[in-house]
């Protein structure tokens, strides 16, 4: 059973008298444990249909299931609890919460998910040991390079055993040795974990990476490429 | 501590200057405040006290009615036995005999009304300010009989100086006529116009006598210990007159009663004070509604963050509260310290009025004001800049629930 399903998925914007259409005519199903890349160019609806799917956003019409669950028929509470439970987001720009240490950023989701303190702290520390941050638990977003900040923001994303991690151009900041690594983290815990992850991109590299590239354009789907072998990448 | 409180801490110190003007302003509120209410009832209390020493004492026993018609024919009939149990209330540290009636004062060139007031001079020193206010010759003595004091401006009026003869005319409590002659021992100045202008104080020897009051008084006036006394001394002796004298002809009316004037100025007093911080109060609400609101504002992404992450805008909220709660609080309690100790200062050291002490002393004022701190005055200002304040950033805090996750993550 695929674990996100658009059917007929249209998003259109009002922006004054005008209206622009963001998706049109979105049909996509995605298996669990996929690592699939939405790309296309600028403004071609990637982020638009990656939030949908999060639940960030609403579909002007059609159907986002996401966990067997449908989009519109639930509550922002509701909303909130899925993305809690179900879906990790990784952005572009790390968005890792200042004012608080690496290891206490990992901790906040699941201090939302009301695990105990003690189980918190293991496990932080455990994930942030898996991404190569051992020793640094204690350090701030502003004492970390960018490539550090982005493994703590997969670290946040994946320390509550999601089902979908969402990532928006997770490496457009990153020069592409920290960016290959990133994507190394996230294939290995797409094997380890069978998390599903689906990527917002333009960058090659995810796309090599990806096991199935949907490419859109103007908002609709033009191509949708399965490859039967993940890409070698040879580093930069 | 948990997270939550951590990062409300935390950001709390994110802009270091800004936090610190905002705390400073609320404390600045405060202290002022707890100053300016301090300093009202400290003036308060001198204005009472001033007004209680010159006319009315802290309490009086009177005939029931007297306070509304001050009719001569309404007297206290057993003045020893309502002394008796003046006597045994201890905060009543001083008591004294009166009897008043109109009259008409003539000199030997003119006539105006007045009030002819008999006192015991002895008792009378120790129960009002009168002693103190003369202006010009002597208080009387306890074994005067025929003399008397005037008001400045009355003896002004009717062209009377010390020495000269009075002729007092009125009626007497079984309505004949009232009259007797006194020679001027001393002039008052109060500087109170209305008392200046109309009372002649003569030994209430002689205005028992005159007056045909046969021993009998108007009024039994009580000085206590403080004016917290008050309150307390009032039941007290209501039950005692109840029980001793068995007279429900007697009452006991306090300050408030006597002088309803006084209390309207200093509510009115106090009303315009209020009106004032108030007005303060709001502009400080308002500087922390903005501190605040662009504190927000700035976060929006992150809040955007914290809201794709599963975080329910419940969550959001109180950690905001939290925020601008230890903000709030922080400055009110810096405020209300420092306001304290400088009223504790001044409490203790005064405030002279620049250039007035002399003419203050005049009036029997002190020469020095003394702000009264109390907890009252520490609290009412802390509670309502904390109110105000708390109620201003319940704005920005709920605001935040509004947001929608995918526009707060494109700030």
């Amino acid at each position: 059973m695929p674990i996100v399903e658009c059917d007929a998925v249209n998003k259109i914007y009002q922006q004054g008298r005008v209206e622009v259409a963001a998706l049109q005519d979105i049909n996509l199903h995605i298996p669990e444990g996929a690592f699939i890349a939405l790309a296309g160019p600028s403004g071609s609806g990637k982020t638009t249909l990656l939030n949908l799917i999060g639940g960030l956003d609403t579909a002007t019409s059609g159907t986002i299931r996401v966990v067997g669950k449908s989009m519109a028929k639930l509550t922002q509470t509701q909303l909130a609890q899925l993305r809690l439970s179900q879906v990790g987001f990784v952005f572009q720009s790390y968005n890792l919460i200042p004012v608080l240490s690496a290891q206490e950023n990992v901790e906040f989701v699941m201090l939302l998910q009301g695990i105990p303190a003690a189980e918190r702290t293991g496990r932080a520390r455990s994930i942030l040991d898996t991404v190569g941050l051992k020793d640094k638990y204690k350090r701030r977003p502003a004492e970390l390079s960018g490539g550090q900040q982005q493994r703590v923001a997969v670290a946040r994303a994946i320390v509550a055993n999601p089902a979908i991690v969402l990532a928006d151009e997770p490496t457009a900041n990153l020069d592409s040795k920290t960016g290959q690594g990133l994507l190394e983290l996230m294939q290995q815990m797409n094997t380890e974990r069978n998390v599903t992850f689906i990527f917002a991109t333009h960058d090659q590299m995810v796309m090599q990476y990806a096991e199935r590239v949907v490419y859109l354009k103007d908002g609709r789907i033009k191509t949708d490429t399965l490859k039967q072998h993940r890409d070698k990448v040879e580093p930069k | 501590m948990s997270i939550e409180v951590k990062m409300a801490w935390r950001n709390l110190w994110r802009n270091t200057r800004r936090t610190v003007l905002t705390i400073a302003a609320i404390a600045f509120a405060c202290l002022l405040l707890v100053f300016m209410l301090s300093w009202q009832f400290g003036t308060y209390d001198v204005m009472i006290n001033t007004a209680v020493g010159i006319h009315s004492g802290h309490l009086q026993v009177q005939a029931k009615g007297y306070n509304d018609k001050q009719a001569v024919y309404q007297v206290v009939p057993d003045p020893a036995s309502v002394s008796a149990a003046v006597a045994g209330v201890p905060q009543v540290t001083a008591h004294t005999l009166r009897a008043k009636a109109f009259a008409m004062a003539s000199s030997a060139r003119r006539t105006y009304g007045a009030m002819a007031v008999g006192i015991a001079p002895a008792s009378e020193a120790a129960v009002s300010t009168l002693a103190k206010l003369i202006f010009e010759g002597e208080f009387l003595a306890k074994t005067d009989t025929d003399q008397a004091l005037a008001g400045r401006l009355l003896a002004q009026n009717l062209k009377i100086g010390l020495g000269e003869e009075l002729v007092l005319l009125g009626q007497g409590r079984d309505g004949s006529v009232a009259a007797t002659v006194v020679k001027i021992k001393g002039i008052i100045n109060s500087g109170q116009d209305v008392f200046d202008r109309s009372t002649v104080l003569i030994p209430l020897g002689l205005f028992q006598e005159s007056f045909a009051m046969q021993g009998t008084v108007h009024e039994v006036v009580l000085r206590c210990r403080s004016l917290q006394d008050v309150a307390p001394v009032k039941l007290q002796l209501q039950d005692k007159l109840a029980a001793q004298i068995k007279s429900d002809t007697l009452v006991v009316l306090d300050w408030t009663e006597l002088m309803p004037g006084l209390l309207e100025s200093i509510k009115l007093d106090l009303v315009s004070g209020f009106i004032f911080y108030f007005i303060l109060i709001i502009v400080v609400a308002f500087s922390i509604l903005n501190t605040f609101l662009m504190s927000v504002f700035e976060r929006t992404r992150e809040f955007g963050v914290m809201l794709a992450m599963g975080t329910t805008p419940g969550r959001l909220t109180r950690i905001l509260l939290f925020e601008s709660s230890s903000m709030t609080l922080i400055g009110i309690l810096i405020g209300a310290l420092a306001g304290a100790a400088v009223t504790q200062y001044f409490a203790v050291h005064g405030i002279a009025i620049a250039d007035a002490a002399e003419i203050l002393r005049e009036f029997g004022l002190p020469e020095r004001i003394h702000p009264r701190l109390s907890i009252l005055s520490v609290t009412i200002g802390s509670g309502i800049v904390l109110v105000i304040t708390f109620t201003t950033t319940l704005y920005p805090a709920f605001k935040v629930r509004r947001l929608i996750p995918v526009q707060a993550l494109r700030a």
